[in-house]
């Protein structure tokens, strides 16, 4: 009856309690470790190969001669991939975000499912397809390889990845806030795109980098699609170069120089999508204090 | 004059038939309280006088609210411009995170019809604010957003946000229920400064908040009207025997 006997009743189970807490707390921190040790490991070993390829010449120059391919560069890849990827961003999000506000705010039904079933499908498509796609559409009836058909490879990529993630976003959005703006006297359209998507602003964000990062690393499509090109290229009907083919490209020649650069050509992509990450982590925590 | 008046009205959420021929006066200058056990269709009866409940999908509404005469049912009626003269107020406070709260209290006055410059803006927002009791608590952090307030200050700015408008009704759907009392108590003694101006309508479970704020009551159950007459009356000699019941406390 006394409260001392109950303190001491208590005793044992506290102790089976914090070992299972600590039990948990080590596995929980293993786990963790393991997960990040294939990352750091991969990215120690791109750094280490790639850094040694990166120089003035192989960020302004065109590639040089097989006689002397460490005096050239591969300029043309990376102004190619801001076209491609610049063109496929510029299409795929917009038309994203549309049908993730589609499909949160409006869809009902059979036209909703149907266009979240073409989502879905499309996620798991594996690239090449998309890329064969768009060959047999594109290329073919255009009769030739193209950054405008590169950049509609990706968009085939990125669309599902932006809509089904800002159709998830935005229904996280209180319903409340979507009552209140209608209660103001604001047509629908309007308390969506002043109220429901700032208030998704960080997680809208974050679904366009998910696609971007996505795109600057396809290879198969853009290969299908916008072919490769030696020189710099800016016409978007004309075959056009890509990081991860050159990348794919000197990997596979014998030539033991290009070798290095092709390591260089994964690190940029590697640091571009971590700054990618970086800036939207950024970008969001500075609208999620502003919002708490 | 009367100005808001409901006629036969029924709703249903799907199938479920939810408020069977209701009937309502609510008239200018006066508080009008909607009181009854949960589930009893107060809520839903509330937001039909906005068309707030046509939001919910599958929710439907037959009969008539007039408003002023005129139908806000009618064919041609558009639902914004309701809601523009008939504002409302939310159980939970729900000012807009993204907003400071000088933008929320503006938020009805930006948003919607025509540009007003940034002085006629900041007017209507101290306006509104002073309106709503908030003015002398935010007027030296206006920039902070809206959602840093306490509970009390964040429906009070809620408040403010439906006063900015200029509505002719204000509809509060149990306004204080997840409020302290002393945020509580501010919240109904800004009602009772407010029913000069606004035709009000106030759903509480609390039937003190009722009889202490309100001018007419109206005891729901099962979505039907049991009685609807001045608060005081309503409260000390019911009609019908379940109003003495629920009034007294003796079920609900």
């Amino acid at each position: 009856m006394s409260a001392a006997a109950g303190t001491v009743s208590l005793g044992p189970v506290r102790g089976i309690r914090r070992a299972k807490d600590t039990g948990f707390t080590v596995f929980l921190w293993t786990c963790a470790v393991l997960a990040l040790v294939p990352l750091t490991w991969i990215a120690f070993y791109v750094v280490s190969k790639g850094i040694g390829a990166l120089s003035w010449n192989f960020f302004t120059k065109e590639p040089a001669g097989p006689l002397n391919p460490q005096e050239g560069g591969i300029v043309q890849s990376f102004v190619g991939t801001g076209l491609i990827v610049g063109l496929a961003t510029v299409i795929a999000v917009p038309l994203g975000i549309l049908s993730g506000i589609y499909l949160a705010e409006y869809g009902k039904g059979r036209t909703a499912s149907a266009i979240r079933l073409v989502a879905y499908v499309l996620l798991s498509t594996p690239s090449i397809v998309a890329g064969a796609f768009i060959w047999a559409l594109v290329v073919v009836a255009l009769g030739n390889f193209s950054a405008l058909a590169g950049g509609l490879s990706l968009v085939v990529l990125m669309w599902p990845i932006v809509a089904i993630a800002s159709e998830a976003v935005l229904r996280l959005v209180p319903q409340e806030l979507r009552e209140g703006a209608l209660a103001l006297g604001l047509p629908r359209w309007k308390a969506i795109v002043r109220v429901v998507m700032p208030t998704a602003g960080a997680g809208l964000l974050t679904a366009v980098m998910l696609a971007v990062a996505r795109a600057l690393g396809e290879t198969a499509p853009v290969l299908l699609t916008a072919l490769g090109n030696d020189y710099i290229n800016t016409d978007i009907r004309a075959p056009t170069d890509a990081v991860p083919l050159r990348v794919y490209d000197y990997a596979r020649t014998p030539v033991e120089a290009l070798h290095g650069f092709a390591w260089g050509g994964a690190l940029v992509l590697l640091a571009a999508v971590l700054f990618l990450a970086i800036s939207t982590r950024v970008l969001s925590n500075r609208q999620q204090k502003r919002i708490a | 004059m009367r100005k808001v008046e409901i006629v036969d009205l029924n709703a249903w959420f799907g199938s479920n038939h939810v408020l069977h021929g209701v009937n309502l006066t609510a008239r200018p200058g006066s508080v009008t309280a909607i009181i009854g056990p949960s589930g009893c269709g107060k809520s839903t009866l509330i937001r039909c006088l906005n068309r707030m409940h046509e939001e919910v999908r599958g929710a439907r509404v037959e009969g008539k609210v007039l408003f002023d005469g005129t139908d806000i049912y009618g064919t041609d009626v558009d639902p914004v411009a309701v809601r523009r003269r008939i504002g409302m107020v939310f159980q939970r406070p729900n000012p807009f995170p993204t907003m400071s709260i000088l933008d929320n209290a503006t938020a009805g006055l930006r948003l919607s019809g025509e540009r007003l410059p940034r002085s006629k803006l900041a007017e209507g927002g101290e306006r509104a604010l002073r309106a709503a009791g908030l003015w002398d608590e935010v007027k030296d952090r206006l920039d902070e957003p809206g959602g840093r307030l306490s509970g009390g200050q964040q429906q009070r700015l809620c408040i403010a946000r439906a006063l900015a408008v200029e509505p002719e009704v204000i509809l509060l759907d149990e306004p204080a229920s997840a409020l302290d009392p002393a945020s509580t108590l501010r919240i109904e003694e800004l009602v009772g400064g407010l029913k000069e101006r606004y035709t009000i309508v106030i759903v509480t479970h609390n039937m003190q908040q009722a009889a202490r704020v309100s001018d007419w009551t109206l005891f729901m159950l099962f979505g039907e009207v049991v009685e609807f007459g001045p608060t005081e009356k309503v409260f000390t000699t019911p009609d019908d025997k379940r109003t003495e019941d629920y009034v007294t406390g003796r079920f609900g």
